[in-house]
């Protein structure tokens, strides 16, 4: 039932991001500044949403692992963790490919861009702790404590555009309450793109717990072996 | 059109697509990984039961 679940959201996921790219590449207009390059929003804010939010999960999962000492939850910000370090290197990626066209220069050390890069170098850390401590509980504790301690940096990347004048573009959406922002249109591609990836995050997620439980069998199975 | 704009372009959904591949292909070789040791594992400690 669960692996149906998965496909069927995969498939799912992939009809409608080919929507969303047919959409993006022959309905939506060029941007009349920065002619079609702007494109490039469709993947890099939907990119960091699930990056924010998949943090926001992994923190309190860690937190729940501290509660009730549970490995599931251990497993879930693991797993999550990883993932999202994939849709962070995506909207880094993609924000310097922009940045090269639109300001000339591949990087700027700005509120946004600086938060944004500690936070994922932080997440990066995370997952480095975590492959060097070998007794699972040890393990899980410092990870959990580690993965709450990092959240904050993301809450500053998500108002830094807010809080600083910074060389990133302001809010565009309506959400965000600027209402002679980006057009409706774009707008509602933009959202159909981020549901997508988010739900692409999800399976990718459910696909790495999996492994991450996975794994903790085969530790005990180990240690059986051993004893043979 | 101007081409180099578009060319940005690609390279921003390439980068995107590219990311996303990589990180299944890691995931679909860390699972055939993973359940090989699994299979290996058992066998061997039913191997040793039955001694």
């Amino acid at each position: 039932m669960r692996e149906k679940l998965i496909y069927g959201t995969g498939v799912f996921a992939a009809a409608l991001l080919v929507y969303n790219l047919y959409v993006m590449l022959m309905n939506l207009p060029d941007e009349a500044a920065q002619g079609a390059v702007y494109r490039i929003i469709f993947f890099h804010v939907p990119a960091a949403w699930s990056f924010m939010i998949g943090a926001l999960a992994a923190m309190v999962a860690s937190i729940l692992f501290l509660v009730r000492k549970d490995f599931k939850y251990d497993a879930f910000a693991a797993a999550t963790t990883e993932v999202i370090l994939v849709f962070g290197a995506i909207n880094l990626i993609t924000g310097m490919i922009w940045a090269r066209y639109a300001w000339g220069i591949w990087w700027a050390w700005d509120a946004r861009l600086t938060s944004m890069l500690i936070s994922w170098l932080m997440y990066g850390g995370y997952l480095m702790l975590r492959e060097a401590l070998d007794e699972p509980t040890q393990r899980a504790r410092f990870a959990a404590v580690l993965s709450i301690l990092t959240f904050p940096g993301v809450i500053v990347t998500w108002n830094a555009i807010k809080w600083w004048r910074t060389q990133h573009p302001g809010p565009v959406l309506s959400i965000q309450g600027n209402k002679n922002g980006m057009d409706a249109d774009m707008q509602n591609t933009l959202y159909l793109n981020f549901l997508a990836i988010l739900l692409f995050t999800g399976i990718l997620i459910a696909v790495r717990m999996r492994q991450e439980i996975l794994r903790r069998e085969l530790d005990g199975l180990r240690r059986e072996a051993h004893s043979i | 059109m101007d081409t180099r704009n578009f060319t940005y372009m690609f390279y921003g959904f390439a980068v995107a697509w590219l990311v996303v591949v990589l990180y299944v292909l890691t995931l679909v070789s860390r699972e055939r990984k993973l359940r090989e040791e699994m299979r290996r594992l058992k066998s061997m400690i039913e191997t040793g039961d039955r001694r």
